[in-house]
């Protein structure tokens, strides 16, 4: 009876064994929790095969979430305790909010860390930039994408200064047949985005003036911010016929229809535009102010990626995010999503002409990011609000540079304690 | 009727303690009270609650009392933004009151023409919009109005008005103005249905009557019918008001949550949604929303019993 029954143990742990190496892949895979729902298909298609190919025993699944839900879902699944290993993050406070109540590890121990640079990693790092609790993933570029048809039917070269972009603009106004500028100010949002934060940084000297006002020593009321704005109002004359109910999808439709000759941009658009224009069309950078030796540009980090503290695979994570920081996981991102630019230092060859285009204006530029983003719209009346309806105004004409540069100081100065001294 | 009503009345009085229908009449009303509690008083008292809240530097909520009504009415930063939506949306329903039920007691009046042809085609049309998605009905006028692909500047050059066109949509002026037609447009028909509906319900003799003393239509119109259907009217404006009061998913269709342009499109709702969940950078803050929400209900509660109070008791009382 006994050997019966140690014969029956022998057999159980037998079977076991014989189970074992097929049941060691089907540990619980990483999971990636995203609002990126539209790249599905490249991160199980194109970059998790990528990643297995090199670390075959480490199963990854891409599981995304619709934006608009992303943060109250993933908030309540952290709760929960069911979120998944890895969490892309987005940019400053609402990924901060995570690492505060300790549901992000901290990441400085990840040796690929070091190919980030600073402006890069601002929008995961605690305020006195000690910790870093994402691993930057991608920014986009602003600059104005032109309509390369109409550029050579008009002989007109490419600005590189303000006034030779006005003289552009002037040339196609005179022409008659196309709107100079695709922009609209019924959504704010563009007049805020590709207008102000796409053409200051060469007023504020990108990082520089940016951190500036964030330690309280510089004001929006200083002259590169009224710089910025006189600009803006400056292109009133060269928009569409009643932008002030232009949309943004009318400023795309506007130009990718052949209609308008310049588009301020976000470098976003590239795929989209690919698709719906049928001529050639290129990039340049924001145009420097007369005199001015540097170029900056706004280089906005957009998404992170950081590691569940509660997973239980941590270790399996970390080596993940440490292959993302690679030249590798950098070309395969970056090929798949033109317009949305890897944020290490790898040099890197991109298959869109464009995209590159773009991406070598890093070389060129001084890197910055919108400069509302980091800590100046934690209060009230919020900054980045506040940028979107002066910007507004001020290209419709209802507000001039000057009060509006004002108005946003007042908001900032009305609760941001640097800059009520 | 009364006699045998009375005489029914004294013999269930004879039945004595302990009558059956109060428990019955409790048991009827029990799903109903409990639907209610559950998804309208409770939230109702929750959100009041939540009113009284905020969230203390480390981040625990706690409560503050009058704080956030107060803050609301005399910060600067929030009673600007606050007023400049009491004032729109107040506009928002002038011009309902104004508009949208005039057209719908002259549409109603014409659809209750003795031999009108084709009036269910009419009666049809003119309630469709009503059922559209607000996204849709705000898309559509969004491009009949564009300036850059509209129709309407085309239309109106054909009849020598097209100096008078503008981009209403963008212009602090005319936007709000422009948006509440187009929500006027949307939802006329409802208002012409129920005034349709009391007109079709007078007695002919009525009006055979008046027609017999020497009365013409406009005067049977004005002397007999639309005192008739005055609590129809009534019940409109109401449903206008705590419709208006509400309203938001237009607005934010066409202009977003910010409200462009600066802020002249904004109303109670859209003011509410910003606070409540945040817009771009600005976290939500659900208690501030909260006490937006309170304030946007009290106003609703007062609309609705000024109303009952001083109509709808004159209305009955002229009317037994």
């Amino acid at each position: 009876m006994r050997l019966c029954a140690s014969k029956a143990v022998l057999a159980v742990l037998a079977f076991l064994v014989l189970l074992a190496p097929a049941g060691a892949p089907l540990a619980e895979p990483l999971r990636i929790e995203s609002w990126r729902s539209d790249d599905r298909d490249i991160w199980s298609g194109v970059i998790i095969p990528a990643f297995n190919k090199r670390y075959p025993d480490i199963a990854v699944k891409f599981t995304p979430s619709p934006p608009r839900e992303y943060d109250a879902s993933l908030n309540a699944r952290l709760a929960g305790g069911t979120a998944g290993d890895l969490i892309t993050c987005r940019p400053f406070d609402a990924s901060l909010k995570l690492f505060k109540a300790g549901h992000l590890v901290a990441l400085d121990d990840l040796k690929g860390l070091a190919r980030f640079r600073d402006v890069a990693r601002a929008a995961w790092r605690t305020d006195d930039g000690k910790v870093t609790y994402c691993l930057p993933m991608a920014s986009v570029i602003h600059g104005f994408i032109y309509n390369r048809r109409i550029f050579e039917e008009l002989k007109l070269s490419v600005p590189k200064t303000v006034s030779e972009f006005f003289a552009t603009l002037d040339k196609i106004k005179a022409q008659g047949r196309y709107t100079p500028l695709a922009m609209g100010t019924a959504d704010q949002w563009e007049a805020a985005t590709m207008g102000f934060q796409n053409i200051g940084p060469n007023y504020w000297k990108g990082e520089q003036g940016r951190r500036q006002l964030v330690s309280g020593d510089a004001r929006l009321s200083d002259p590169p911010y009224v710089a910025t704005l006189a600009q803006l109002a400056r292109w009133r004359p060269y928009l569409g016929r009643g932008f002030t109910a232009q949309s943004y999808a009318d400023s795309q439709t506007l130009f990718t229809l052949g209609r308008a000759a310049i588009y301020p941009a976000g470098s976003w658009e590239i795929a989209n535009f690919r698709k719906l224009a049928d001529f050639p069309f290129d990039a340049f950078p924001p145009p420097v102010p007369d005199g001015a030796q540097d170029c900056y540009i706004s280089d906005h980090t957009d998404i992170g990626i950081g590691i569940n503290a509660a997973s239980t695979n941590r270790k399996q994570a970390r080596v993940f995010l440490e292959w993302m920081t690679t030249k590798e996981f950098a070309t395969l991102f970056a090929n798949a999503l033109p317009g949305f630019f890897p944020l290490s230092d790898h040099k890197l060859v991109l298959n869109d002409p464009l995209a590159q285009t773009f991406l070598n204006w890093r070389q060129m530029c001084k890197s910055t990011i919108r400069n509302s983003y980091q800590i100046l719209s934690r209060g009230t009346p919020n900054l980045e609000n506040e940028i979107w309806n002066v910007s507004a105004q001020v290209i419709n004409g209802t507000l001039s540079p000057r009060a509006g540069a004002e108005k946003l100081q007042q908001g900032l100065a009305a609760w941001y304690p640097p800059h009520r001294r | 009727m009364s006699i045998a009503l009375t005489g029914h009345a004294v013999e269930r009085g004879r039945e004595g303690p302990g009558r059956p229908p109060r428990r019955v009449l409790a048991l009827f009303l029990l799903p109903a009270v409990a639907v209610y509690s559950v998804f309208s008083i409770y939230p109702l008292l929750a959100t009041i609650a939540l009113s009284t809240r905020k969230t203390n530097a480390a981040g625990l909520s706690e409560f503050a009392g009058l704080a956030n009504f107060i803050r609301l009415f005399f910060d600067p930063n929030w009673s600007d933004a606050f007023w400049n939506a009491l004032a729109n949306n107040t506009l928002f329903f002038v011009i309902h009151m104004a508009v949208q039920n005039p057209i719908a007691i002259a549409l109603a009046a014409l659809l209750s023409l003795p031999g009108l042809r084709a009036r269910a085609f009419y009666r049809t049309a003119i309630f469709l919009p009503a059922t559209l998605s607000v996204v849709i009905v705000g898309f559509v006028w969004q491009l009949i109005l564009s300036p850059l692909w509209g129709v309407s500047e085309g239309l109106m050059s054909a009849v020598g008005l097209g100096g008078w066109f503008a981009p209403w949509l963008g212009r602090e002026g005319s936007a709000l103005v422009v948006l509440s037609l187009m929500s006027v447009w949307q939802f006329v028909g409802i208002p012409m249905l129920l005034i349709h509906a009391a007109l079709i319900n007078i007695p002919d003799d009525l009006t055979d009557a008046a027609l017999v003393d020497g009365a013409g239509h406009w005067r049977i119109f004005w002397t007999i019918k639309l005192p008739l259907v005055a609590p129809t009217i009534g019940l409109v404006s109401i449903l206008t008001f705590v419709g208006n009061f509400n309203a938001f998913d237009l607005i934010y269709a066409v202009k977003g949550a910010l409200a462009g342009p600066n802020f002249s499109t904004d109303i109670l709702g859209t003011f509410f949604y910003r606070t409540f969940f945040g817009h771009q950078l600005q976290a939500g803050d659900p208690a501030m929303g909260a006490a937006v929400a309170t304030v946007m209900f009290v106003i609703i509660l007062a609309g609705v019993a000024v109303y009952l109070l001083a109509f709808q008791r004159r209305l009955k009382g002229s009317n037994p």
